[in-house]
């Protein structure tokens, strides 16, 4: 009986430390789940700004406009109907401010109380009007019919060159510039830190005796624990304004400043796993080369290198990977400006960025919420494709010893 | 290993040599610099803030003047509670991984998913934090929330110390006590988790520096851009010393008016990270002593 109960409690034990090691497995899980549910849901969104309707008269043939057309329209680049497939008659722009311009006051009422009557009338009267105003002076009987916008698809979430969440009256939600930032971000700073993170490395490893590595150690170690905020205010005092001047810039806020901070803050992942590379090199390959009459480096670069190159690819994989998920550091000191960057010199933004920038103003489970977790999806693949190559990597070296 | 001098060796590949050994010497100790000159500038511009009143009192006049007392107080809060979180489940789950789990397609998935958790960005834990405790689970802006996401964040970095630590000892051990009859769980819980410990806390000293200083995950979980009183209870919102350090160094009323507070700020992170890392390390120094004079 005492043995039974003894077996119980082992057996009991065992299934809680399966709990607990199934919890990192399940929050992954669960990450996919609420992300996805949120970042989805844009798919099936009017990307009419919040609250705001757009509408035409009753014989005007266009039942549908993309959001980049409407957006198109207001900015007076498409000005009449035939570009968007409607007769051939120039198009008349209408904002809720230029009611007055149609109507004097006495009209309207004194609390706007005969505004939704007016508005119909008006685009009643009006065969090229577009007008675009709030939900709320849509009046039941309204003579014209609302444009119907069609769907933010994947390709134009993905495609699309503009990101102007919150603009009326048609919400434009392109990411490309975004990604692309993020990308322009991180391959500057892999640029810088593989270099200087390989040459550490290849120095500690192989080059540096023991004492000049054991200072080495608590370099990178620190260099790993300073919060990326801090990092971000560094460059924020010191890079930023030095940017500015040497390149003789308006701004210092550029893609530079935060490829050169991320840069650093990628510097210890690379040391890190470069050097484990490098220290599983056999002696006995090492040995040998040096007994065939090679020097020193001539090992280094024709024997260690090409025998821990996984291990320094990993390494920048991993690099990049931190880069492409720094947050902190790189909203403060790219300068957020979403456009595609064409040099290093531009401000950027980046994905994370501009979740962290926008989120808190996003009303929830509005378009623009929805949007922003759509962005943490990308990030979030990004990241986990990142992860499983470096896991394909490390495997294959196994399989191949 | 030495090298002793070929005298065959010719000029060019002795030059060669030289060059690629000085400019990755010169390399190593610019990565040096840029930690010196970055350490060195906060400390230089920080240490001149901290006084007494500015690590006791509340922030005064725009967050110009005063102190970061409450900012203080919240990190506090979110590193116990973190790790109240994250330590028991990250320990029980890494001795499951090494001492239970059967080598296979389980343990490698289990192993891949926490170097997934590892491997996402701290915004992402932020908006997960938002969508399923502050909002599904209802917590809302609280240090609850806030504690959970950064449990979470530091999960895998627990996780990992723990097998590090246990797969460090040798077999013998177990053996040893499995053979004196003792059950697996006794041999793990009065023979191998004793040994493994000093090695696990350092791993979760570390992890401290680490939560005290994630901005990204506590945005949107719990932290308050300015309250005026400390915290009651576990749904309150709190200032943290990070997020302070980003409001009033970018979006502050008056940025350059509160850039002293802010190189305090600055300087109070640093010093964690410092005295954590020197902690990790005396702690690793110490046991390890300890360990070889038994």
């Amino acid at each position: 009986m005492k043995r039974y109960f003894h077996n119980f409690g082992e057996r009991l034990i065992e299934g809680i430390l399966a709990l607990s090691g199934a919890v990192t497995s399940l929050t992954v899980l669960l990450i996919v789940v609420f992300l996805f549910k949120e970042g989805l849901g844009l798919f099936s969104q009017h990307p009419v700004s919040e609250g705001g309707v757009i509408v035409v008269n009753n014989q005007n043939p266009v039942k549908e406009l993309s959001a980049k057309q409407i957006k198109e329209i207001y900015d007076q680049n498409i000005t009449n109907w035939k570009e968007v497939g409607g007769k051939n008659q120039p198009i008349k722009i209408f904002r809720l401010e230029d009611i007055t311009d149609y109507y004097p006051e006495e009209q309207l009422g004194a609390n706007f109380e005969y505004l939704p009557q007016r508005l119909s009338e008006l685009v009643s009267k009006q065969p090229e009007i577009i007008a675009y105003f709030p939900e709320q002076y849509l009046s039941k009987n309204f003579q014209g019919h609302p444009i119907e916008l069609e769907n933010i698809t994947l390709g134009s979430f993905l495609g699309g060159k503009e990101w102007y969440p919150t603009i009326q009256p048609a919400v434009q939600m392109g990411v490309l510039p975004l990604i692309l930032g993020t990308l322009w971000v991180s391959f500057g700073a892999i640029l810088i830190a593989l270099p200087l993170g390989l040459a550490a490395a290849i120095y500690t490893a192989e080059i540096a005796d023991n004492k000049v590595r054991n200072t080495l150690k608590p370099v990178i170690e620190l260099l790993a624990g300073i919060p990326s905020v801090v990092y971000g205010f560094f460059g924020l005092v010191v890079l930023v304004p030095l940017i500015q001047k040497v390149f003789g810039l308006p701004v210092g806020e550029t893609a530079l400043a935060g490829s050169i901070i991320l840069g650093i803050m990628a510097l210890p992942t690379i040391i890190s796993v470069t050097d484990d590379a490098m220290r599983t090199t056999p002696r006995a390959m090492k040995e040998a080369s040096l007994a065939l009459g090679a020097t020193k480096w001539q090992t280094i670069y024709k024997v260690v290198i090409p025998y821990s190159i996984s291990g320094i690819s990993t390494a920048a994989i991993l690099g990049i990977g931190r880069a492409i998920g720094e947050t902190m550091a790189v909203l403060m000191v790219t300068g957020n400006a979403s456009v595609i960057p064409h040099t290093f010199l531009e401000p950027v933004r980046t994905i994370p960025a501009t979740i962290a920038a926008e989120l808190g103003e996003a009303p929830q489970g509005g378009i623009h919420f929805q949007a922003l977790f759509a962005l943490g999806c990308i990030l979030f693949l990004m990241t986990l494709i990142i992860n499983v190559s470096v896991d394909m990597v490390s495997a294959k070296k196994k399989a191949n010893r | 290993m030495s090298f002793t001098s070929n005298p065959n060796l010719n000029k060019s590949k002795r030059f060669w040599q030289a060059f690629a050994f000085n400019s990755f010497r010169l390399l190593s100790f610019l990565v040096v610099a840029i930690l010196v000159v970055i350490l060195g500038f906060i400390i230089i511009n920080g240490i001149s803030v901290i006084s007494w009143e500015f690590l006791t009192e509340m922030p005064r006049e725009g967050m110009t003047k005063g102190g970061i007392f409450p900012a203080i107080v919240g990190t506090l809060w979110l590193v116990v509670g973190s790790l109240l979180f994250a330590c028991p489940i990250g320990i029980l789950s890494g001795i499951y991984i090494n001492e239970y789990a059967k080598d296979g397609w389980l343990k490698r998935f289990i192993k891949l998913m926490t170097n997934n958790l590892a491997g996402v960005p701290s915004i992402v834990f932020g908006l997960f934090g938002m969508a399923l405790f502050v909002n599904k689970f209802g917590f809302g802006d609280s240090i609850l929330a806030g504690s959970l996401t950064l449990g979470l964040l530091a999960l895998p970095v627990v996780i990992r110390t723990t097998e590090e630590a246990l797969k460090a000892i040798d077999d013998s051990f177990r053996i040893g006590s499995l053979a004196l009859g003792a059950s697996k769980w006794q041999t793990i819980w009065k023979v191998i988790l004793p040994i493994a410990l000093p090695n696990i806390i350092t791993g979760i000293i570390l992890s401290v520096g680490r939560v005290s200083g994630e901005t990204a995950p506590i945005l949107f979980t719990v932290a308050a851009y300015f309250l005026p009183k400390l915290p009651t209870s576990i749904f309150d919102q709190v200032m943290a010393l990070p997020y302070h350090l980003y409001v009033i160094s970018t979006s502050g009323t008056n940025i350059e008016a509160s850039r002293a507070m802010a190189y305090g700020t600055a300087f109070i992170l640093i010093l964690i990270v410092l005295l954590v890392n020197l902690l990790a390390n005396w702690l690793r120094r110490y046991f390890g002593r300890k360990v070889k004079m038994n």
